[in-house]
């Protein structure tokens, strides 16, 4: 535990050393304020004392920047060759990405802690539903930790930081959009499939305040998958033949 | 702590880096792994260390299966990587407490440890610098303290001296020299001075396999068991050049006389095997009354034992 800790800090460090920490938090609260408070679909058009606007945009805005935040995790390591220096560090491949995926994880958290202004905000505005607050708080953590796990994965298998974002991308919009549109289109147990494997399906319920296993059980799956898949991708160098 | 390696092997697809090599290392030796670009050198290196796994045979560290204890062994292992790979954006300082901590040095150690190699790599003025902004000599001096910050009891260094200018290679062979005291190191290099100047033993190693192994003394006589000399004789009594020479090639020793062009007299003279020719020599010169003006031993070097094993 002590490893993954040391490594989730020298993970979060270097983005903060290294500006994308800021340029994220800034873009992100950017986006999501002008959104919330600012665009033609504000909260005060609206009139409801709620955050469903901000997880409506930080659902996408997300999406985007996390792959923006992993590509380098892995890809760089491989490319400068530090790789080799942290695997012959006392350390195991699986501490390695879990150091990674946490370091990703604390930063997005970070990010989204920026936001709790807004929440105290809408307090004071109406009645709110706090179930529905820290759910979606909740799903948008999920989700995130989803993409990272997914976009640690594409970093991973390349040593190219704009391949790395992009094929995180391309699995990403899968479970983003695509399986929502194919899953509208399909009837019957592929449609169901489809509608299971959508982000925004669980996202969606979480968000209402609904806390339900099948929901939770899905992004754990998807999150260990990815780390799993990284982890085979770190160590296959170390496979006999 | 004392390295063993039984037929390892490594391929790359077909071919093979490195090719069914075995040998040992005993506790507190310095170990020089020599070779031209490509030998395999790095390679089983990563190997020991547990970068790669082989794709064949077996690595012991003290009995420690290298394939079954990864673990244990990188605790005990400072490992310095060709290239010398670091984070550039962190600061020497902050880098070298990353690694005592992800080493496993306790809490109330690492301010000592990183103090200590501060001191000993001489990284002072440069502590606080981020390690991109520093020159190559001294990158190689951060390569070197990572490499050491946990007090390992093996070192492991991938070409140690790569850019760093005279000066600063004379104090690392020193540091090296000191380090192997206690400690087991194996370096590589192609410098032959290097590995000469501050190994036990040398291993040279060509196209994944061992050629040669031994001091540096025993390679050179094992390379060249003959005595070689350049003789210089003044023939006083009217003997022509001809005559001098058939009268060494008359001796019981010598192989092989050769003329040269520099000076007057002057013969390049091989000896047979284990034979030393230099007191017949003398002796002729005695009896014809000749002036004996030089006689000089040609000493093998490492580089034409080098040579001759690797190409």
């Amino acid at each position: 535990m002590r490893s993954i800790w040391v490594l989730t800090r020298r993970e979060l460090t270097s983005y903060f050393d290294s500006l994308t920490a800021y340029v994220m938090i800034v873009m992100f609260l950017g986006l999501s304020g002008f959104f919330t408070w600012l665009s033609a679909n504000n909260i005060f058009v609206i009139g409801q004392a709620d955050l469903q606007v901000f997880f409506g945009i930080s659902y996408w805005t997300l999406f985007f920047f996390i792959p923006a935040i992993t590509m380098r995790t892995l890809s760089e390591e491989k490319r400068s060759g530090t790789i080799e220096l942290l695997s012959t560090k006392a350390v195991t491949d699986w501490q390695i990405v879990s150091g990674k995926f946490l370091g990703s994880l604390l930063l997005v958290v970070v990010a989204l802690a920026c936001t709790i202004p807004y929440y105290i905000t809408v307090t004071r505005l109406g009645n709110v539903d706090h179930g529905a607050i820290i759910g979606g708080y909740f799903g948008l953590i999920l989700m995130s930790a989803m993409y990272i796990s997914i976009g640690i994965f594409a970093s991973s298998l390349t040593n190219n930081q704009i391949v790395a974002f992009l094929l995180a991308l391309l699995i990403g919009i899968f479970f983003h959009i695509l399986f929502e549109i194919m899953a509208s289109g399909s009837t019957g147990l592929i449609g169901n499939v489809l509608d299971y494997l959508s982000v925004r399906t669980h996202f969606e319920s979480l968000s209402r305040g609904v806390f339900d296993t099948r929901d939770l059980i899905y992004f754990a799956s998807f999150i260990l998958a990815g780390l799993v898949l990284s982890e085979t991708m770190l160590s296959k160098r170390n496979w006999h033949n | 702590m004392a390295i063993v390696v039984e037929n390892l092997t490594k391929k790359y697809g077909d071919q093979k880096a490195v090719d069914n090599i075995s040998f040992e290392v005993r506790t507190g030796e310095v170990v020089g792994f020599l070779g031209p670009n490509g030998a395999g050198k790095s390679t089983t290196m990563k190997m020991i260390t547990c970068y790669m796994a082989p794709t064949e045979g077996k690595i012991f560290l003290e009995g420690l299966d290298v394939d079954k204890n990864p673990e244990e062994i990188k605790k005990r292992i400072g490992y310095l990587p060709e290239n010398n790979p670091l984070y550039t954006e962190m600061a020497v300082i902050d880098y070298l407490r990353f690694c005592a901590e992800i080493q496993g040095v306790e809490k109330e150690k690492i301010s000592e440890r990183i103090h200590e190699m501060v001191d000993v790599c001489g990284l002072g003025l440069e502590k606080h610098k981020r390690i991109g902004e520093l020159s190559k000599g001294y990158r190689q001096r951060v390569g070197l303290a990572q490499a050491m910050i946990h007090d390992p009891e093996v070192l492991i260094l991938d070409e140690p001296t790569t850019g760093l200018d005279p000066n600063q290679i004379i104090e690392i062979r020193k540091l090296i020299k000191e380090l192997g005291k206690e400690k087991t190191v194996i370096l590589s290099s192609h410098i032959l001075s290097e590995v000469e100047a501050t190994c036990d033993r040398i291993l040279i190693i060509n196209r994944g396999k061992i050629v040669a192994d031994g001091t540096s003394e025993t390679l050179r006589g094992q390379a060249q068991g003959r005595e070689m000399l350049k003789v210089q004789i003044e023939a006083s009594n009217g003997a022509d050049k001809e005559a001098v020479k058939k009268a060494l090639l008359g001796l019981a020793s010598v192989e092989t006389v050769k003329e040269l062009e520099e000076k007057e007299n002057y013969f390049l003279i091989q000896n047979k095997p284990e034979a030393s020719s230099k007191k017949e020599i003398f002796d002729l010169c005695v009896k014809n009354k000749w002036y004996l003006l030089e006689l000089t031993g040609i000493e093998t070097k490492l580089e034409d034992v080098f040579r001759e094993l690797t190409n």
